[in-house]
């Protein structure tokens, strides 16, 4: 569902990825692919298909090796060291398979965090951050440190820090990895209400039922993406 | 709702983006993050900062204790021994044919230069063998002293040495010219030899020869040596045993203060101005010298010690932090993620060894404080202790801190958010 008067938020132009060697690495091979406002979209692939990769570029956590991936309209590659940085604490949710909370910091700490590199009041931070607890479901458990928590609490957690900062997109990488199969469904069907209430969500697994959420399924296999049966090489999807 | 916050705020125009702002890390939050990283690993922080606490509070003590103990010299010196001159009779190449250069007058001679208060010539008198100091003229039963030493010493001495008389009362210039047979006795030399009082006009008896004991003193302001001696007139003891042999007479000059060089380099000249070589002037040591003697010597090996701990203390903090970087490279690539820069990762771990630091630093100041206190509480000093010296020693811990969190943070900021959010 494309919004016509806004930039993609995610649009990839011939990118690609070598790791120079020896002997050079190709992780992903030259693809364009156009992600909207509001999609829900999976990328699957076993691992050691470029995955990884895939994340580490789409999140500005590496650099492509060639083509060009504009995030919210802003050509990536333009941009300095600094202006990255702020570009993925601006417009990216991260969620990780291990949650990487701060354990000595309480739920509402962590989540606060993510506002701490761009100067958000003090105040306005904490607020934020009660509500979006609030909106994950862990507004009682706001003070409890992470190792009293469960682990889909925890992952609750880390979703509501990804939130916070009202990103454009939200970037999960195995969410669900280190949650037993019931807890798993919990967090996918916040991801599913956030998706709804018009939020991004780019959910990278090898889990094919995880993968089944989304509006769309990205196949990725040894650095080739497709989408259905189209291989997303040289040409828009 | 959110979501039409999610739709709405945080998108730019359309391309070509605009340049997005940057990443901020305010001090206070900066402040707040290293604070709070510290407080996380309590035990551990007091752990690595202690070497600091250590290199700082010795840094204060010896400083502190170098300071008091030269103050203590200064107010020792700056009354009495900077006001001191003695004059050594040296003979010069003559030293064998001359025995005393001190002139008969030497005490009127000295006391006409500018700024002498009183001098005096003494010298111990060395007694034929056998005889002894004696309350009585019987043999040396049992009111013999042993080893009582005798001086002899012309009036000046008394002036100068300034005794404090609990009887009786010194000598003076009459009795100097006129070879009286008098003695002077501190109060110890006096209950030895069993004279309780001088009503009764008590002698002592050195070898043969009586002396009438005029005065008993209990303390004196120089030439201590004199409290356990008989002091007899110059005259007298030259006219008995002749002038002196073993040891060459001084003379004992006290001046007014802040005189006394100068009257060190007038005494041989004024003295005798036919052989000025005889006589050499001792002006009294320059208290700043000794000071910074004194400092020199125990000082420098504590300070180097001092640095020494200061040096562990910064290894011990280099090492806690780098491991601490290495424990929480997922936080590192996780606040890289949340819009980091390396600098910011730097910044905060470089506060943190720094505020490592300054605690240890501010603690051991404290320690430093307390032990230059607690010593010189025990040995009744005041303590000194400059305001700098305090001033600067969080400071010292502080720059530790710095110094010793430059390579870890260094490293920390090195490290790739991809890397670290792998784990």
């Amino acid at each position: 569902m494309p919004h016509t008067a806004r930039p993609a938020v995610i649009h990839l132009e011939g990118l690609g990825l070598t790791y120079p060697g020896p002997p050079p690495v190709t992780a992903l091979r030259p693809c364009d692919l156009l992600i909207e406002h509001g999609e829900f979209v999976s990328i699957v692939g076993p691992s050691g298909s470029g995955k990884s990769s895939l994340l580490n570029v789409l999140g500005l956590l590496d650099n492509p090796t060639r083509g060009a991936y504009r995030l919210d309209g802003v050509d990536t590659s333009t941009v300095g060291d600094h202006q990255r940085a702020a570009l993925r604490g601006r417009h990216i949710g991260f969620v990780f398979q291990s949650f990487h909370l701060l354990p000595h910091r309480t739920a509402q700490e962590n989540v606060e965090l993510a506002l701490v590199y761009r100067r958000t009041p003090r105040r306005e931070r904490r607020d934020r951050a009660a509500r979006v607890l609030a909106r994950v479901g862990l507004a009682h458990r706001a003070h409890a440190l992470p190792t009293h928590l469960s682990g889909g609490e925890r992952q609750r957690v880390a979703v509501a820090r990804a939130l916070v900062g009202e990103p454009s997109l939200l970037l999960c990488d195995e969410p669900t990895g280190n949650l037993d199969s019931e807890t798993a469904a919990s967090i996918l069907d916040l991801l599913d209400q956030l998706h709804a209430d018009g939020m991004t969500v780019l959910v990278i697994t090898h889990d094919k039922d995880v993968a089944r959420r989304g509006q769309r399924v990205i196949t990725i296999r040894d650095g080739v993406l497709s989408e259905g049966r189209t291989i997303l090489a040289g040409a828009p999807c | 709702m959110l979501s039409r916050r999610w739709r709405g705020t945080e998108s730019s125009p359309a391309s070509p983006g605009p340049a997005p702002a940057r990443s901020r890390f305010a001090v206070r939050d900066l402040l707040a993050e290293a604070v709070a990283g510290i407080l996380q690993r309590p035990a551990r922080s007091v752990l690595t900062s202690l070497g600091t606490v250590l290199g700082v509070g010795a840094f204060i003590a010896v400083l502190g204790l170098t300071g008091t103990a030269a103050a203590q010299i200064d107010t020792r010196f700056n009354r009495l021994t900077a006001t001191e001159v003695t004059v050594e009779d040296t003979g010069g190449r003559d030293a064998d044919r001359v025995p005393l250069a001190f002139p008969e007058d030497a005490d009127r001679r000295m006391a006409r230069v500018n700024g002498v208060e009183a001098a005096g010539v003494y010298w111990k008198v060395r007694l034929p063998p056998g005889e002894t100091v004696r309350s009585s003229p019987a043999d040396g039963g049992d009111g013999a002293v042993a080893q009582t030493p005798v001086v002899a010493a012309s009036s000046g001495v008394l002036s100068a040495a300034a005794p404090h008389f609990v009887q009786g009362r010194g000598w003076d210039a009459f009795h100097d010219t006129h070879d009286q047979s008098v003695a002077v006795i501190g109060s110890s030399t006096a209950a030895r030899l069993g004279i309780t009082t001088l009503r009764t006009q008590p002698a002592v008896f050195i070898g043969d020869h009586a002396f009438t004991v005029i005065g008993v003193f209990d303390d004196v302001q120089r030439m201590p040596d004199l409290l356990l001696s008989v002091v007899v007139p110059r005259s007298t003891a030259e006219r008995t045993w002749g002038p002196p042999r073993d040891e060459r007479a001084r003379m004992l000059v006290s001046t007014e203060l802040g005189a006394a060089s100068q009257v060190a380099d007038e005494a041989a000249l004024a003295l005798r101005p036919d052989h000025p070589e005889y006589l050499r002037a001792v002006p009294p040591p320059n208290p700043k010298a000794l000071r910074d003697a004194v400092g020199g010597d125990l000082g420098q090996l504590f300070l180097l010690l001092s640095i020494v701990c200061l040096v562990i203390g910064a290894v011990g903090i280099a090492n806690t932090t780098l491991v601490a970087v290495m424990e929480r490279v997922g936080e590192i690539g996780l606040r890289r993620a949340l819009g980091a820069r390396a600098r910011h990762i730097t910044w905060q771990f470089l506060t943190e060894s720094a505020a490592l630091g300054l605690v240890g630093g501010v603690a051991g100041t404290s320690l430093g404080t307390a032990v230059v206190v607690g010593v010189s509480l025990h040995n009744a000093w005041t303590p000194v202790l400059a305001p700098l010296t305090l001033v600067s020693a969080p400071a010292l811990g502080l720059a530790t801190g710095l110094l010793a969190g430059l390579y870890p943070s260094w490293r920390a900021s090195r490290i790739q958010p991809v890397e670290a959010l792998r784990r």
